[in-house]
């Protein structure tokens, strides 16, 4: 029998527990083990120098070194790849350390990246702050405005970057279009598409370049651990894979394995993150103490058909107005809360609740958190799977309290 | 809170100190005190640890027990509990039971001066006269394995407490996201936790939890006098995988209901033992018993010998050809020469494990490709 595995070879129209239970994986694997092996090891031996020759000569692919990349990472990479539908994953340290890695390996002095402007603010931070310093412009237009993208686009320009959905207004892009522009002006594209995962949407089908991943979110999924990927060509990711033996931010080896365990349920997480986050975000949109609810999966959403028409779902994320409610009033609210837990981060099994005026914006000026669509009101809601029922009833006493 | 919930939340309450969403593994086998003759809350980590404790608290709340116990694999857990007896006393089991539970009370617990014996669980009138003045405890598996018989937990409890004995339920194949036995009056239930409590095939663990704080006490008292404890690595993980086990068993029941469904209607195959087949004999009971599915093992009899039996396990690509259960991947095996190997070969006859019986451990793939790989094995 062909040891490669039947998955691999299967051609998957979508992120489906079969692939995320078996994807990337051997089926006989060392020892006979029904599960991979945790292997620690920092270095790898040689049997004799000729085999350090062949390896130097690339005849003979294998370990080298650990910071080059694990025996456990590669499966958990095939396995991230086959998600995606993509050629090749790598993964890193962090969802940051994986940007970062891209950024450094794609844009040289001179060079210019355009941005939708509702991204997360360590992202545009990297770029205003230090990428500036290597000589890099980023420019800024408003999310989805393509016109403007477009625009943007000069003859030093080398990629276009989006989040889809976007954090936190949950806006959606549409990939076609901005794939498209990319082509167009031969510009690469990148897609976060942390907050939709590959369950809901493939950003490599509609012709993105890149798709990047904070894997400590959704796909790993049980708020334990942190990794970062990109996925994309074989070609296109040589270089990042190149450039990360250098900066050396890799996953340990015990980190690899919860993220492989993590996969396992992860198509079976993403239904429940997904009714979840719509039978909340309905209930928030029908209670009156709410203004306004951020929600793909309604109607009254901005984006909504387009989510509607490429999405197979829209996540646990929510966000949401607490209407004639100063940021006070609102703390209130998360205070009494007592399923999910105050915290940042998103995408695991515990729901988790935030005010981003207090958690990721407290050190802006008014008038950023203005420009940055920031109100005093907003309250940054990550569904987890638990039962929707406790977490309607807790927000119900919540708004009580 | 509804069950799924509990299984995040219960015993994962944030960290105190630092404030962290899942709770610290505490690897440390012993812990500083206070002072000579003076204790902490753990003293040493056979007798506490804050990582199995927190388990533990998660066990109990979701069986309803009053405290529960993890051991390091299921047939420690099974252990402890034959410790409650003496020599001399009576211990009852049911017949369609594990191998591996059969070995030790046959060959480990009866040598030592422990009557045992087996009835027919799913036959209480056989039950009852199986019964003798010195029957302390009452054994049962439901789903019973490998021929996936239904017990009556409630007609059980009442039958063990008429004749002054403990009732004691392996709950490992119905889970407690399907099954409470001690709401319906059961004293302590076992789980090897190694199958869907753990769920990932990548750690062994066993779970006792007592209905009652006495039968808690007197277990936590063998099992820190014997020492088959769950380390804190090993429970870390089961408590993550707890948090996805109503998730999964949902999942799992309803493929398996569906591949029990088309193989029952598959020439190539003689009868499918699945509690959710309305033929089964035990159906109208499970219904009753079992909530949220019917569980995710099922054994069938192909239309062939021994020979052909291992031809078809060993043909699927999907299934993997192991013995244990209740992972996110799926198994085969054939429990006469895998999982029921241990019993005496009249036993195995006499019990109706017979030589073209084929196990299923439906795990979290798509129904799809397990029914395509399935399938082409039945061919083989």
């Amino acid at each position: 029998m062909n040891q490669d595995s039947l998955i691999d070879a299967k051609p998957a129209n979508d992120a489906n527990s079969t692939l995320a239970v078996h994807g990337g994986e051997a089926r006989q694997k060392l020892a006979d083990s029904v599960t991979d092996p945790i292997v620690c090891a920092s270095t790898f031996t040689f049997e004799n120098t000729q085999s350090v020759i062949d390896y130097i000569e690339q005849q003979q692919p294998r370990e080298e070194y650990g910071r080059y990349g694990n025996p456990g990472e590669k499966i958990v990479e095939k396995k991230l790849a086959a998600l995606e539908g993509g050629e090749e994953a790598i993964l890193f340290a962090s969802g940051m350390a994986a940007i970062v890695g891209l950024f450094m390996s794609k844009l040289n002095a001179g060079d210019e990246v355009v941005f939708f402007d509702e991204c997360y603010h360590r992202s545009r931070e990297f770029c205003s702050k230090h990428l500036a310093r290597f000589g890099v412009v980023t420019r800024q237009v408003p999310a989805c405005d393509y016109d403007a993208m477009e625009s943007a686009i000069t003859p030093n320009t080398r990629l276009l970057v989006s989040e889809s959905p976007t954090n936190p207004h949950l806006s959606i892009i549409d990939l076609e279009r901005f794939a498209a522009i990319g082509k167009r002006h031969n510009v690469e594209t990148l897609i976060d598409a942390t907050l939709a995962t590959p369950y809901n949407v493939r950003p490599l089908t509609y012709g993105v370049d890149y798709v990047l991943h904070s894997v400590t979110k959704y796909l790993a999924g049980h708020n334990d651990l942190l990794a970062g990927a990109i996925i994309g060509s074989q070609d296109q990711l040589e270089s990042i894979r190149n450039l990360r033996g250098i900066m050396g931010a890799v996953n340990s080896a015990h980190n690899i394995y919860l993220l492989q365990r993590g996969l396992k349920t992860f198509a079976l997480r993403m239904e429940r993150h997904n009714q979840n986050g719509q039978a909340v975000a309905e209930f928030l949109e029908s209670h009156p103490r709410v203004e306004k609810v951020y929600y793909p999966g309604l109607a009254s959403h901005r984006d909504h058909t387009i989510a509607h028409n490429t999405m197979r779902g829209f996540g646990g994320l929510i966000t949401f107005l607490v209407k004639q409610a100063d940021w006070k009033e609102t703390a209130k609210i998360v205070d009494a809360v007592t399923v999910p837990r105050i915290a940042p981060s998103l995408g695991g099994v515990e729901s988790l609740i935030e005010q981003p005026l207090v958690m990721s914006y407290y050190e802006c000026t008014p008038q950023e958190r203005r420009q940055f669509g920031i109100p005093d009101n907003m309250i940054r809601l990550s569904c987890g799977v638990e039962n929707a029922a406790d977490l309607i009833q807790d927000l119900t006493q919540a708004f009580n309290a | 809170m509804k069950f799924r919930t509990r299984a995040i939340h219960v015993g994962n309450e944030k960290d105190p100190e630092t404030g962290a969403v899942v709770p610290p593994v505490h690897f440390s086998s012993t812990f500083v005190q206070p002072g000579a003759g003076e204790w902490g809350e753990f003293d040493y980590s056979r007798s506490g640890n804050p990582t199995r404790q927190n388990l533990e608290q998660t066990l109990a709340s979701l069986e309803g027990g009053t405290g529960a116990l993890a051991f390091a694999s299921g047939m420690a857990a099974t252990h402890c509990v034959t410790m409650l007896l003496k020599a001399g006393d009576h211990l009852l089991a049911g017949t369609d039971i594990y191998g591996g539970t059969y070995r030790l009370l046959q060959h480990v617990v009866g040598p030592s001066g422990v009557d045992v014996s087996l009835a027919n669980s799913t036959q209480l009138d056989t039950l009852e006269q199986a019964f003798k003045p010195n029957t302390r405890l009452l054994w049962i598996e439901t789903p019973g394995n490998p021929l996936m018989s239904i017990t009556d937990i409630t007609a059980c409890a009442e039958l063990a407490h008429r004749h002054g004995a403990w009732l004691a339920v392996d709950n490992t194949f119905a889970t407690p996201a399907l099954t409470r036995p001690l709401a319906a009056g059961a004293d302590l239930v076992m789980h090897s936790a190694t199958k869907y409590l753990g769920g990932h095939s990548d750690l062994l663990a066993g779970a006792l939890v007592a209905g009652s704080e006495e039968l808690h006490g007197q277990l936590y008292y063998l099992q820190n006098a014997c020492g088959a404890v769950l380390s804190p690595l090993e429970s870390f993980l089961l408590s993550r995988g707890l948090k996805t086990l109503e998730l999964r068993v949902h999942e799992q029941c309803k493929t398996a209901q569906q591949l029990a469904e088309w193989l029952s209607g598959d020439a190539r195959v003689k009868r499918v033992l699945y509690p959710g087949l309305p033929n089964h004999p035990g159906h109208a009971l499970a219904k009753n018993q079992m909530q949220g599915g019917f569980g995710a093992m099922l054994t069938f009899e192909i239309d062939g010998d021994l020979a052909k039996t291992k031809r078809v396990a060993e043909a699927t690509q999907l299934f993997q050809l192991a013995v244990s259960l209740g992972a996110v991947e799926s198994l085969i095996e054939q429990p006469a020469t895998m999982s029921h190997a241990s019993y005496d070969a009249s036993d195995r006859a006499a019990h109706g494990i017979t030589d073209s019986l084929i196990r299923l451990s439906v795990g979290l793939e798509d129904v799809a490709d397990l029914r395509a790989d399935l399938d082409q094995a039945l061919n083989a």
